[in-house]
């Protein structure tokens, strides 16, 4: 059953938008690093990157409207020129400022600095961390990755993150390694907690778990290792309609790295932009509009439906 | 020649069902309810299911409660050491055997 109608036999059907609280902006698909599990394929060759007109626009929205939170993706969003005006700037209006970063790119050439500017910024860090040992770490983000992970954790905590301070919260992601869905939040999150901490003195606010999308590198493997009917079964068999009231697409609002406007980071990878009624591109942005818009889904939704949601 | 086993069939299960119905819910109803956390969490009942499935050699439940298992946060260490339990008291279960050859063997001899 496609996801559109699966809503619709619920009564579901559309998801409707609930105001707009984020602005997420994807710097570019450029990376350090070439995950397995990355849904728009980024990596060191990727091109796609959001020049400064784009930037500037973001800018320009976030000062006219009453968006409270700018989350910034790539990629590695910090490989934009124009990330950290773009951090310096929202923080000077005011704005919550998130970032989503793979840990290993406070080890590239120019970006040292990075835990400091983070820190003197007060940027909410979302840190991508598949498990709390190296083995299932790197066989997801390569040979290496969870090392200077670790080690740019133990940097961000001597700068107060993750350890209680206000205007320092340092969160973690868990992909699952593979085929199957995460485990339930609460428990993994205690064993992350108490693993790191005892093995590395590593501490965190929050682990976030997210189910692996069927897009990009992901789906790549799920097609060549027949897991993918499998894998969509899977999600289809563990649709929960509760996750509905709170999938992150209902206040948030994604502009890709070329301006275009989708109701999240998953329909950029895809190209599944807004509804054609809507105002498409950050230059036309416009808030009534698109807070109450009609929320544009497809079958890779059942991700952030399946058992207890991905946050 | 096809295999006997077909990874697919594991999703068709319920089809036993179609025959006596009646005893399918039953065994539906218990499966499931054993597998609810108790004074065992799910992590654990899902690795004793493991446990039980290489006992059994049953390549069904060997897939289903391997996905139970990574789905839990377990990954090939556990599993492994789960696969050597079980695969040890199995042994241990024909080995104690060898207690009845010994006791056969000394009241048939001189």
């Amino acid at each position: 059953m496609t996801f559109r109608d699966k809503l619709i036999s619920i009564g579901e059907y559309p998801v409707i938008a609930k105001g707009i609280r984020v602005l997420q902006a994807n710097l570019g698909f450029g990376c350090n690093m070439a995950c397995r599990h990355c849904h728009i394929r980024g990596g060191p060759r990727a091109e796609q990157r959001m020049d400064r007109a784009t930037a500037r626009a973001v800018q320009k929205v976030l000062c006219e409207y009453d968006i409270p939170i700018l989350d910034l993706t790539g990629g590695a969003p910090e490989l934009n020129p124009c990330f950290r005006d773009l951090v310096t700037e929202a923080r000077r209006s005011g704005k919550h400022v998130i970032s989503r970063t793979n840990l290993t790119i406070f080890f590239d050439k120019g970006m040292h600095d990075l835990p400091e500017f983070y820190r003197n910024n007060s940027v909410e860090i979302i840190a991508s961390l598949p498990h709390f040992t190296a083995g299932p770490a790197d066989r997801v983000r390569g040979d290496g990755a969870f090392e200077k992970s670790i080690e740019a954790l133990r940097i961000l905590n001597s700068l107060g993150y993750g350890t209680g301070n206000d205007g320092a919260e340092l969160h973690l992601v868990y992909n699952p390694p593979g085929a199957f869905l995460p485990p339930p939040q609460e428990t993994l999150e205690q064993e992350y907690r108490q693993r790191l901490s005892s093995d590395f003195g590593i501490s965190f606010h929050r682990l976030f778990t997210f189910t692996n999308m069927p897009l990009g590198r992901f789906r790549d493997f799920l097609s060549s290792t027949g897991n993918l009917e499998p894998y969509m079964k899977r999600l289809r068999d563990a649709f929960n309609p509760a996750t509905l009231e709170h999938i992150m697409c209902r206040n948030l609002i994604s502009v890709g790295w070329d301006g275009r406007l989708y109701c999240c980071d998953f329909n950029q990878a895809i190209g599944l932009a807004v509804q054609e009624d809507l105002p498409c591109h950050i230059d036309d942005f416009d808030l009534d509009s698109l807070a109450s818009r009609e929320i544009a889904t497809g079958d890779h939704c059942y991700a952030c439906t399946a058992g207890q949601g991905s946050t | 020649m096809g295999d006997y086993y077909n990874p697919d069939d594991l999703g068709r299960f319920s089809e036993v069902g179609k025959t006596r119905p009646d005893l399918f819910r039953k065994f539906s109803e218990w499966y499931n309810a054993s597998l609810e956390p108790g004074a065992l969490s799910r992590r654990e009942k899902v690795l004793i299911g493991l446990a039980v499935a290489h006992a059994l050699q049953c390549p069904y439940c060997i897939d289903s409660f391997t996905q139970g298992c990574l789905e839990e946060g377990m990954h090939m260490d556990h599993i492994t050491e789960a696969v050597h339990v079980a695969s040890a008291v199995r042994g241990g279960a024909s080995l104690v055997h060898g207690i009845q050859a010994r006791n056969c063997a000394e009241r048939l001899s001189l």
